[in-house]
């Protein structure tokens, strides 16, 4: 297994598909994120591990530039993707979240119907031109999200009627609808039970064939699972960044080493 | 008199606290192990004096007045009140009161001086018996509570079992309005059923109340079909609400949406000094300002328009609902869970497309809701209309029209001397009935509209 | 998973961002429009305030001065007798001071001499009676007397009489305005502070009419409703909030309460003229009667604040003095109410406020009769301010049209500095937990 991941790994090294150089993130006075420098890889599951209150959400939401969103939120640094600057004027956020999709904590379907969750990204890009292809997008997102086959008779029932789990997967075909490159997902399975977490697990090692995702957890052994590069974050400040198979077996760094063992966190 | 008499229960009530407190006190020092502090002793004795005895000053008050002027009039000779109707029997008992207040105007008759003697007399008589009944009764409560004073006495329950009572009374109080109003308008629109039949009323397409005086009148025999009047109050509501609602609504959304923190501050308040101009100043504005506004522009695009035009009263009240709509909207797109938000955006939609396409339709029932409780206020906003609608009913829907509402109408029919003896005055609760019937309907499917939104994302 | 076969063999990211970059300016001119007709829709709201208050501003601010002329006035014995000063003729007395100082009249004509007296208001006999009757030893002394106007001279004064108006369509004619000039020229003209819009009560004559009987009206109205609401609307708060069991009947308190506080005020004065003036026999168009309807009405909005104030205390201090074993009035009464205090009186004022405006309800009980003395208590029939309103807006003479406004700006004072005192009130002794 790990010999598998390594060529894999070796074959995506070449491809960074967000490079970020010395971020910072002030919240008002409170200075978040500090001097952060990370390159995230394509098709490849990126973790984001560290104790609660460490930045690594603030940094996510960094990504797909979500704290513009926040009116005291301040970023400074430089974060390409496919080597633009995605802070630059010509850079549209909306564009940008089309590119960058994000999946949330919380499951948060629209109280709308299944289908309409789904085909809602395709429809304010207009990226269908007539019904029939956006029964095709939404189909293929809900395969996609692997939960097709369980809501492929009730499209059109309330997609808040769903499961935790199921929610959390119609969230990802959601995301996944607008043909994104880059999925980023905040602690997705924090709100679910062991079962759907395993469940959305799986999913994400799927979508690794075709995305670069990157994975917010407070779970070390989530991050070990999923993961094949783990960056650990601690009071704001990028401590390691390196293969998850290293974080995991010989970190480098004392307080990572502390954190993987229990002793702070 | 009745100063005295509230004075009075006022020492009562100090002096039972005093006695009370210490009896209490010359226990304790008698070393007796006490259940409740000397103080509860003394509050246990003064609100067992109060409570009851305020009761009746309150009542007697409120019952003397009439309770004379009945006596006064039944002692009246036989024959002075020979073939006077209601009406006719207050203005004699009303001379008979001015004449007690030392106001005379010409010269009055004999038996008129005489019940007005007689009305005095009843006067003195009835204050000094209600100085009396509560000095007896504060005497032997103070007595009574301060027999109760013991070691064992638990003066602290008693006094929280009194205040307990208290406060069940306030909250019914509420109860006994809604009691009151409902019993009040039943039976006088029961008196009104039984003079004009229900089914006139209700499918009738003509009102005209006003009543030949005498009978030898030619005047319409008055007729009290509501439906032009329910027509009117219609039309102004429409007109106030198409005003009101885009108006409102838009704001809201900008307000909660795209405007700077530092505008909404500004926004906010400005709005709530609009929602805070009482309802007459806005009927000035509209005979003021607006209807000869309309008028003028009518003219000017060649449009006959009627002075009081529905669009002046309609309009201006539409201006009313605005920051009442644009709060409750604010209201309802600020309880929407930031996920939606959150959601909507990391998809790439825009601020606007969040708004349109997510927000504004979750937040629809609390937004409905709060349109709702509007059209019940511009249902039963009365002082707008009053000023600048028209009196005359009519079967239109023509907003350039004159129209009336239900509110106008019972103003106009209640509003100068009004006696309970006529279909006139009835006619007015009977609208009453109606307009508290509609809005009430309205307003509890609102209320829970906006109830059952809330819990949807708590 | 399971569905491998259904994966895209290579993503397509050059036409889905195509397709986006192509929709984006669309999409952002969408959200713009949004945003302006939202930023018209406040415009519009804020430009009726502003018409509004301009509006009553622009006709009101005259109202708060009255031209008076100025008059030597000799008190003539063959007049006015001391011993008979209830039928003296002042009115003539002050024609022929008025008509010495024009001239062009001279005191010989009577006729025109009488329509002089036009230019004085009706209220100036009654000065110089009052200052006779006051002083007896002034009967053959000239005094010096200034009064007030009447109001189409108040209007030429102001210029809101237009002298270019053609003669037929001016209520002053030409002969009229040349008497006022004259005595313009001679300076007896002036125009003070209109005190009387304070200190006198309604009258028939807009440059006699004041405020004062509704202001004491308005008084007594609000004192009673604060008296019989303000209690009962905490007991009620406190007992539904603390004490109630969470059972069918308290539900059906509190929705009976949200419900009442939605009931049509005109539906209150209905209950007020069937119950407190049919069935218990209250007298009409009291202030009494008038407050304990508006209590009724006010009491729905104190109960609300109450409660949202005793919320809004944490449980933590419930539990403390509950542990330290105080029973619950007394954790109520000693440790809840005192903090919610404050919010408690900002609801109250609030409500308080609502109720000095409220009109409709005291229509009905006869609150707007022509009364011209102040009440001298809730039992005394009076008028109060925003039923004042109403029977100005409704007289025909011109001079009441700018009454009005100034009556409204007097009302809307009152709001404003209510308001300010529960702003202040809550700003002052809010506190954070």
């Amino acid at each position: 297994m790990n010999d598998i991941r390594k060529i894999e790994r070796d074959v995506n090294m070449a491809n960074t598909k967000i490079s970020a150089r010395s971020v910072d993130v002030f919240y008002g006075e409170t200075h978040a994120i500090r001097n952060v420098s990370v390159d995230i890889a394509d098709r490849t599951v990126t973790a984001f591990i560290g104790p609660s209150g460490c930045g690594k959400s603030t940094f996510l939401r960094c990504l797909n530039r979500m704290n513009d969103t926040i009116e005291t939120c301040r970023v400074t640094g430089d974060i390409e993707l496919d080597g633009r600057d995605i802070n630059a004027r010509s850079v549209d956020a909306v564009q940008l979240r089309a590119q960058v999709g994000m999946v949330f904590q919380k499951p948060n379907p629209f109280p709308k119907s299944i289908y309409d969750n789904v085909a809602y990204g395709p429809k304010i890009h207009g990226m269908a031109r007539n019904k029939a292809e956006l029964d095709e997008i939404v189909e293929k997102a809900l395969r996609r999200g692997a939960i097709w086959d369980e809501v492929k008779d009730r499209l059109h029932a309330p997609g808040t009627g769903l499961s935790g789990g199921q929610q959390q997967r119609l969230c990802i075909a959601r995301a996944v609808a607008t043909e994104p490159e880059v999925l980023l997902m905040d602690e997705p399975c924090s709100a679910l039970d062991p079962i759907a977490t395993a469940q959305v697990e799986e999913l994400i090692d799927e979508l690794r064939q075709d995305y670069a995702v990157v994975i917010v957890t407070h779970s070390m052994q989530q991050a070990a699972r999923v993961s094949q590069k783990t960056a650990f974050f601690h009071l704001g400040d990028l401590v390691e960044y390196d293969d998850t198979d290293r974080i995991f077996t010989n970190p480098r760094d004392q307080r990572t080493e502390s954190y993987i063992t229990g002793r702070i966190g | 008199m009745t100063g005295f008499a509230f004075l009075l229960l006022l020492m009562a009530a100090i002096l039972g606290y005093m006695l009370n407190r210490y009896a209490a006190q010359s226990v304790r020092a008698g070393g007796g192990r006490f259940h409740s502090l000397t103080g509860y002793h003394g509050m246990f004795s003064a609100l067992l004096v109060l409570v009851p005895v305020l009761t009746i000053i309150l009542a007697w008050l409120v019952l003397q007045g009439p309770l004379i002027d009945r006596m006064v009039m039944g002692g009246l000779p036989q024959g002075a009140l020979q073939g006077l109707d209601t009406g006719g029997r207050q203005l004699v008992l009303a001379e008979i009161k001015s004449i007690a207040g030392g106001r005379v105007f010409g010269t009055p008759e004999d038996w008129k001086l005489a019940a007005a003697d007689r009305l005095v007399a009843l006067r003195e008589t009835s204050g000094w018996l209600l100085v009396v009944v509560v000095a007896v009764l504060g005497l032997s409560i103070i007595a009574f509570a301060r027999s109760r004073v013991s070691a064992g006495f638990r003066a602290r329950q008693g006094v929280e079992r009194i205040v307990s009572g208290l406060m069940i009374f306030c909250s019914t109080v509420a109860v006994f309005t809604t009691v009151g109003i409902i019993l009040s308008l039943t039976f006088e629109t029961y008196r009104f059923f039984q003079a004009v039949p229900v089914s006139e009323f209700l499918f009738g397409t003509n009102w005209e109340p006003q009543i030949p005086i005498r009978a030898d009148q030619i005047a319409a025999e008055g007729a009290f079909g509501w439906l032009p009047v329910i027509l009117g109050t219609m039309v102004i509501t429409v007109v106030a609400l198409v005003v009101a609602i885009p108006i409102g609504l838009l704001s809201a959304i900008y307000l909660n949406e795209f405007a700077p923190g530092r505008v909404r501050s500004v926004v906010k308040p400005v709005l709530e000094i609009l929602a805070g101009v009482p309802t007459v100043v806005y009927g000035f504005f509209a005979i003021l300002v607006v209807a000869p506004a309309i008028r003028s522009f009518g003219a000017t695009i060649d449009i006959d328009v009627a002075p009081n035009t529905a669009l002046a009263a309609g309009g201006v009240m539409g201006i009313m609902l605005i920051p009442f709509i644009s709060s409750f909207a604010d209201d309802a797109l600020s309880a929407v869970p930031q996920a939606m938000r959150d959601g909507s955006l990391g998809l790439g939609a825009t601020r606007g497309e969040m708004m349109t396409t997510v927000l504004f339709p979750a937040a629809l029932p609390g937004i409905v809701g709060g349109i709702l409780l509007a059209v019940s206020r511009a249902i039963g906003e009365t002082m707008i209309v009053v000023m600048a609608a028209g009196l005359m009913a009519r079967m239109t829907i023509n907003p350039l029209d004159s129209v009336t509402t239900v509110t106008v109408q019972i103003v106009t029919l209640l509003i100068g001397d009004t006696s309970f003896d006529n279909p006139k005055t009835l006619a007015a609760f009977a609208l009453g009935m109606m307009l508290f019937l509609v809005t009430l309907v309205i307003n509890i499917f609102a209320l829970r509209i906006v109830r059952k939104y809330r819990e949807a994302y708590d | 998973m399971t569905d491998v076969t259904n994966r895209p063999p290579g993503r397509t990211p050059n036409r889905a961002s195509e397709l986006v970059a192509a929709s984006l300016k669309r999409r952002h001119a969408k959200q713009a429009r949004l945003k302006w007709l939202g930023m018209g829709a406040i415009g519009i709201a804020f430009l009726m305030l502003f018409i509004l208050v301009g509006s009553l501003v622009s006709t009101g601010w005259q109202a708060f001065t009255q031209t008076h002329v100025t008059l030597d006035v000799y008190v003539d014995p063959d007049e006015i007798e001391a011993e008979d000063l209830p039928r003296g003729d002042f009115d003539d007395v002050l024609v022929d001071s008025l008509a010495s100082m024009l001239p062009e009249v001279g005191t010989e004509d009577r006729a025109t001499a009488r329509s002089v007296a036009g230019i004085l208001s009706n209220g100036a006999q009654f000065m110089l009676r009052d200052l006779v009757v006051a002083n007896p030893s002034l009967i053959g002394e000239t005094i010096t007397m200034t009064v007030p106007v009447s109001d189409p001279y108040d209007q030429l004064n102001k210029g809101l009489i237009e002298r270019a108006t053609p003669e037929a369509l001016r209520r002053v004619k030409d002969n009229e305005i040349a008497w006022f000039d004259t005595l313009a020229e001679q300076g007896a003209v002036s125009k003070p502070f209109n005190w009387a819009l304070f200190t006198n009560a309604d009258s028939r004559f807009p440059e006699l009419a004041g405020l004062k009987g509704a202001l004491v009206g308005s008084f007594w109205a609000l004192l009673v409703c604060f008296l019989i609401s303000f209690p009962l609307g905490i007991g009620a708060a406190i007992y539904l909030e603390e004490f109630a069991p969470k059972n069918k009947l308290s539900d059906f308190i509190e929705v009976n309460i949200n419900n009442l506080a939605a009931v049509p005020s005109v539906v209150f004065g209905l209950l007020a003229l069937a119950v407190f003036i049919n069935w218990f026999g209250l007298p009409r168009s009291v202030p009494f009667v008038g407050g304990l309807t508006l209590a009724l009405m006010t009491m729905p909005t104190i109960i609300i604040a109450t409660r949202a104030a005793l919320k809004a205390v944490p449980p933590s201090i419930r539990e403390a003095a509950m542990g330290l074993g105080a029973s619950r009035q007394q954790v109520v009464f000693q440790h809840v109410l005192p903090p919610a205090m404050p919010g408690i009186l900002t609801g109250t004022i609030i409500g308080l406020a609502q109720a000095l405006g409220e009109t409709a309800p005291l229509l009905l009980i006869g609150m707007n009769a022509f009364i011209t003395s102040a009440a001298s208590g809730p039992f005394d029939s009076a008028t109060a301010l925003p039923t004042q309103i109403f029977i100005w807006a409704d007289s025909p003479e011109r001079g009441f049209v700018s009454r009005t406004s100034a009556a409204i700006l007097v009302l809307l004072g009152f709001l404003v500095a209510m308001n300010a005192v529960a702003i202040f009130l809550r700003q002052k002794f809010q506190r954070k937990w």
